[in-house]
């Protein structure tokens, strides 16, 4: 058995794990349940090493955990796969599945014989139909997931934790992935199954554990739980945003249409082509975007906002003008401001501080002569840290040391101070909590409310369901459906995302 | 929760003042030192001929400051310096023949200079351009352009030293003006000009937003290329206004001139505490690397330490304020 004691762990302004308690059996697999931001994915940091500095104690048997690093955890039988690819893809199958620990022979060389072989019987154990030599970059993103499993076998981990295995994964890899959890379930191992897909826990998982803002809710049987029961307690709240969708809303104009839009090679890996999408956004009008992982949100989002000219095909249509744009700077004199999905990678410079990252898309405005006007600068940053009441203690903070919600907002406000027509938000609450969460829901409704045309990407559908007028989805580089919010459900949605014809 | 916040923020503010003055302290230290082991050391005219001495690196280290800010490198400062200096003193020398349409140009000493800078920024700009335009690892677009620099100032020299180019030109390196040596003003006015470049201007804040995150810079709308473009640019001519101190204060264009200047540049960056991953330092942190380096040497030629160890000596300087400055920021790694 495993035990987890009282848990707790601090972020700075965020308190992500507050006491938090829970026991896996052996032989069972455990659901793991929770919007998020709940702390699932912190508390699995923690079991799996990444994180080592918390309070309250992890035991399996009688045995106390402590680890200082993820080699630990996995010595001891822990391994986690992670949602986000852990691969390196100039490497081959093989040698990302025994990177850090390979076979080696008894002169100090690879013994690649061995490790082919033993890939091989994975490989052929998952049905992956894979030769053990193919580079990492040129498999599909589901064949990248089987990798990792393939990573976490070999460990011959007692604990697996596994993180949203099938969000990019066909059917048909969703019936070979539960075959492989049925087997492990049979070796006596400890699965923890963490999904937001709540069919397939009925299907594989025995117990649930429900976590909310951090804290344990709730265990129990999967067999005594039903659908409603478990969402109530996820979400924990009604979600009833007085939407202002259902105020008649004057004078819809279309401010952004898109013709036939393709992305003919992804940027990175795992990125997605886009193939002739097509839709408009009118002024006052949210549209929830929505898609599983691999489905080409934000590659979307990018292609709209000038960020892959020479791939990009199509029209744009603003404010029903045809535009072109070549750079973000671009789409932004146009009037689109875009808030990425990776706040620290795209949205912030870290190391500056809030009036900075605030003022720096309208410094030509801010200038007297050739220098800074920094009052006006001052005052512009100011403006928007009380209008969004951003946590801070001053302007002059490093954006670095604020809370995901609080980042989140001077990205949001940094576009405000430009008054942008059009607002692309791509996972705008991602990691962030719940209260900062409905500060900014509230804010999309009024930003809407004061005529903006407002697509949020989201892969959360609570989020969708919550905010959008009009849910547009998308599967495979391609727009699947787009229903009206008044015919919107969660299986309607769904339906549309999953990829039908993977492999 | 909010007082932990606090009470950490203030910790790391008073972490990061003891950290901006130690560079400082640390040449306090080396002043005092130097004073008590010779007599030499604390007279003016060792303090005019270190800060005369210093003022190249200056110019050089100012330029590379900013490139380094952007997270890039300028590792062809030296060869353009040698090259922008001998173009200056050969035009001035000798002028410009255009054989197939029968013209001589001839350069007056402001001419000669403005051509030298231009060739300087001309280079730096290209620098850039490749940077940029091509995707060429700042690293190697500018090693490329150690080597082609180096090349074209022995093509135009043809190997000899050009010399004798008059009191006007010498002026430029050898005069004083209100008690202060000519190059002494120039360096303090390239310091002003980019301290303000990089405090109160767009350009300025561009710079620091690029080496902090070119990706978020990009997003937010800024022209990373045209930003990229201009710092090279004013790196490359800032090397030729080394350029011409030089040439001027030897009155004679070496071909040899500027050898490794580029890693002393870097020193005075790096000991004034700057990031070369970009985004984090200063202008005025790097005169103060340029100043202790500079006093470094002044003071063990005094004290007749022989030029072998002087290298050893300095070498461990730099690494030592390297991993002084990195055991106080480990925090942000």
């Amino acid at each position: 058995m495993l035990f987890v004691e009282n848990i707790t762990k601090k972020f700075p302004g965020v308190i992500a794990l507050n006491n938090v308690s829970m026991q896996l059996h052996k032989g069972k697999v455990t659901a793991l349940l929770g919007e998020n931001g709940a702390g699932k994915s912190t508390l699995m940091k923690i079991l799996s090493g990444v994180y080592s500095d918390y309070e309250g104690r992890i035991a399996y048997d009688d045995r106390t955990l402590n680890f200082s690093h993820v080699r630990d955890a996995q010595n001891a039988g822990v391994t986690m796969i992670h949602q986000e690819l852990n691969l390196v893809p100039h490497l081959n199958v093989m040698e990302n599945i025994f990177l850090g620990r390979e076979i080696v022979n008894d002169w100090g060389f690879l013994d690649k014989r061995a490790m082919n072989q033993k890939t091989t019987e994975l490989l052929a154990r998952l049905h992956l139909n894979v030769s053990p030599h193919t580079p990492v970059s040129e498999l599909k993103v589901g064949q990248q997931q089987v990798v990792e499993i393939a990573k976490a076998l070999l460990n011959d981990s007692q604990i697996i934790i596994m993180d949203e295995p099938t969000s990019a994964i066909s059917d048909k890899e969703v019936d070979v992935l539960f075959g492989i959890i049925d087997s492990l379930r049979q070796q006596n191992k400890i699965i923890i199954y963490i999904s937001h897909k709540l069919d397939e826990l009925f299907r594989i998982a025995d117990h649930y554990i429900v976590m909310r803002d951090g804290c344990f809710v709730e265990n129990g049987e999967m067999g005594n739980a039903n659908h409603q029961h478990l969402v109530n307690k996820m979400v924990g709240r009604e979600i009833n945003l007085s939407r202002a969708a259902e105020v008649i809303k004057p004078h819809q104009q279309e401010l952004l249409r898109i013709e036939k839009l393709c992305l003919k090679k992804p940027q990175r890996r795992g990125g997605a082509v886009l193939t002739d999408v097509s839709f408009s956004v009118k002024g006052h009008e949210v549209i929830g975007l929505f898609g599983l992982m691999g489905a080409g949100r934000t590659e979307l989002m990018e292609a709209i906002f000038g960020l892959h000219p020479t791939l990009t095909t199509g029209e744009i249509f603003v404010d029903g003008k045809q535009v072109s744009f070549r750079s973000p700077d671009d789409a932004i004199k146009a009037g689109i401001a875009l808030v990425p999905e990776d706040r620290k990678k795209d949205g912030l410079v870290l190391g500056l501080d809030v009036t900075t990252n605030i003022s720096i898309t309208t410094l030509h405005n801010l200038q007297r002569g050739i220098f800074l006007n920094e009052v006006k600068e001052k005052e512009l940053a100011e403006r928007y840290i009380s209008q969004l009441r951003i946590k801070t203690p001053s302007g002059k903070e490093t954006v670095r040391n604020l809370s995901g919600g609080n980042q989140q907002k001077v990205v949001i406000g940094k576009w405000l101070a430009k008054h942008p027509k059009i607002f692309l938000l791509d996972e705008p609450t991602r990691g962030i909590d719940v209260g900062a969460k409905n500060e900014i829901y509230r804010l999309i409704q009024e930003l809407a409310a004061a005529g903006m045309a407002i697509v949020v990407v989201s892969s959360e559908l609570p989020e969708i369901l919550a905010v959008s007028d009009r849910v547009l989805v998308m599967s495979e580089g391609r727009l699947t459906a787009d229903i009206p919010i008044a015919e919107a459900t969660e299986d309607s949605i769904l339906m549309a995302a999953i990829p039908k014809n993977l492999n | 929760m909010e007082i932990e916040i606090q009470v950490n923020t203030g910790l790391k503010r008073y972490t990061a003042q003891v950290k901006r003055f130690q560079s400082l302290i640390a040449l306090f230290i080396l002043c005092v030192t130097l004073t008590l082991l010779t007599d030499k050391f604390l007279t003016v005219d060792n303090a005019w001929n270190v800060m005369r001495q210093i003022s190249v690196n200056i110019c050089i280290a100012t330029g590379m400051t900013l490139v380094v800010l952007t997270a890039g490198i300028d590792l062809s400062v030296g060869s353009v310096l040698a090259l922008s200096g001998a173009v200056a003193a050969g035009l001035l020398k000798n002028g410009l023949p255009v054989p197939s349409i029968n013209l001589f140009v001839g350069f007056t000493v402001l001419g000669a200079v403005l051509a030298g800078l231009m060739v300087g920024a001309a280079l730096g700009f290209f620098n850039g351009w490749t940077i940029t335009k091509f995707k060429v690892p700042p690293f190697v677009a500018t090693l490329a352009m150690l080597t082609i620099a180096r090349g074209l100032t022995f093509l135009w020299t043809k190997g000899y030293p050009i010399s004798n180019l008059g009191n006007d030109f010498d002026y430029i390196g050898m005069g004083w003006f209100l008690g202060v040596p000519l190059p002494v003003w120039i360096s303090i006015i390239v310091v002003v000009v980019a301290v303000l470049l990089t405090r109160q201007t767009r350009l300025g804040r561009y710079v620091y937003a690029i080496g902090g995150n070119e990706s978020a810079a990009r997003l937010s709308g800024i022209n990373i290329n045209k930003v990229k473009l201009v710092v090279y640019a004013i790196a490359g001519g800032l090397a030729a206004v080394g350029g011409i101190m030089i040439t001027s204060r030897l009155d004679s264009a070496q071909p040899n001139a500027g050898i490794s200047y580029e890693l002393d540049a870097i020193a005075a960056v790096v000991i004034g505490g700057t990031s070369l991953s970009g985004g984090k330092g200063s202008i005025l942190g790097t005169v103060l690397g340029a100043v202790i380096i500079g006093v470094l040497n002044n003071g063990l030629v005094l004290l007749d330490v022989s030029p072998f160890w002087q290298q050893v000596v300095k070498g461990a300087v730099i690494l030592l304020a390297v991993i002084i400055d990195r055991s106080g920021s480990k925090a942000d790694a």
